[in-house]
């Protein structure tokens, strides 16, 4: 229960931030991607606030034994520099541009009640059941 | 400095401290593509923690709803068969490239994992391509 209430608020506090930011709103994305048109340096500012807390807090947090709620660290471990992560992170800009959502904006953007950021979640699933799909096919190893 | 960079900077602070607090408590990175993953494919025992994040993030868009609307502002720049397109692709690579934004691009960036400053790197480069390529078809609307 503790874990599921702490969940919940760091998804409350991500959202207010992401909104307060403007990136829950294609348009500023774009606007970052628009290199050719009027370049918006928004989501530049936003990583970079991002970084400077998390970077700082990080390594202070690591330095404990456990997490306060669990009993180890889930941190991901691969370090693998590999054609899946090129390709993947490629596939995935081109539809980070063509759309103006990632992930987290379109579940956030279930307030708004319009249906492009609900179609885009739903086709994003879809995406990923298609991946899914594909890598049982082809017998490739799970990244976990 | 324009009103929208402090507010990116204040905002992008928010989400480090948001994930900071999921590390402090949980000792988990914030990852939305691999958190959806985790509840399309369930495990017992690892899927109510997903569930609870993600009720989070739709509650503060809620919030944000009804005390500052502007800021879920949808205003797109294609047509709604790419936009289908677009969330395909972001569905696709993300579990692909093993994270999005969130999981790389804010985490990863920040704990200095060199795979996660490649990705980043590389979406955005992405992307910025792809944003072109809709402005020199003339697709960008």
């Amino acid at each position: 229960m503790k874990t599921n209430i702490a969940c919940f608020s760091v998804g409350l506090l991500f959202a207010i931030g992401l909104c307060l930011s403007g990136m829950a709103q294609p348009a500023k994305i774009i606007g970052f991607l628009d290199i050719s048109g009027n370049w918006d340096p928004t989501l530049l500012f936003t990583m970079g606030g991002a970084f400077s807390v998390h970077a700082v807090t990080y390594r202070i947090i690591r330095k404990r034994k456990r997490p306060l709620l669990s009993p180890n660290w889930h941190i991901p471990v691969s370090r693998a520099i590999n054609p899946r992560l090129i390709f993947g992170s490629m596939i995935f800009g081109v539809g980070w541009g063509l759309g103006g959502y990632c992930p987290t904006p379109t579940v956030v953007s279930f307030a708004s009640l319009e249906s492009r950021p609900l179609v885009v979640f739903i086709s994003l699933i879809f995406g990923m059941i298609l991946y899914k799909l594909s890598i049982r096919n082809h017998g490739f190893k799970r990244n976990a | 400095m324009p009103k929208e960079w402090l507010l990116g900077i204040a905002g992008g602070s928010l989400i480090g401290i948001a994930v900071s607090l999921m590390l402090l408590w949980n000792g988990r990175v914030v990852g939305i593509s691999g958190v959806m993953n985790g509840v399309l494919n369930p495990i017992p025992g690892d899927t109510s923690w997903r569930l609870s994040l993600l009720s989070g993030l739709i509650m503060g868009g809620i919030l944000m709803k009804f005390t500052a609307p502007s800021f879920l502002e949808v205003k797109f720049h294609s047509e709604t068969h790419i936009g289908i397109l677009a969330g395909v692709l972001v569905g696709f690579g993300s579990l692909m490239g093993g994270g999005c934004t969130s999981g790389h691009g804010v985490c990863g960036v920040s704990r200095l994992s060199l795979r996660s400053w490649i990705a980043t790197a590389v979406f955005s480069g992405s992307g910025m391509v792809s944003v072109w390529l809709l402005r020199s078809t003339g697709m960008f609307v």
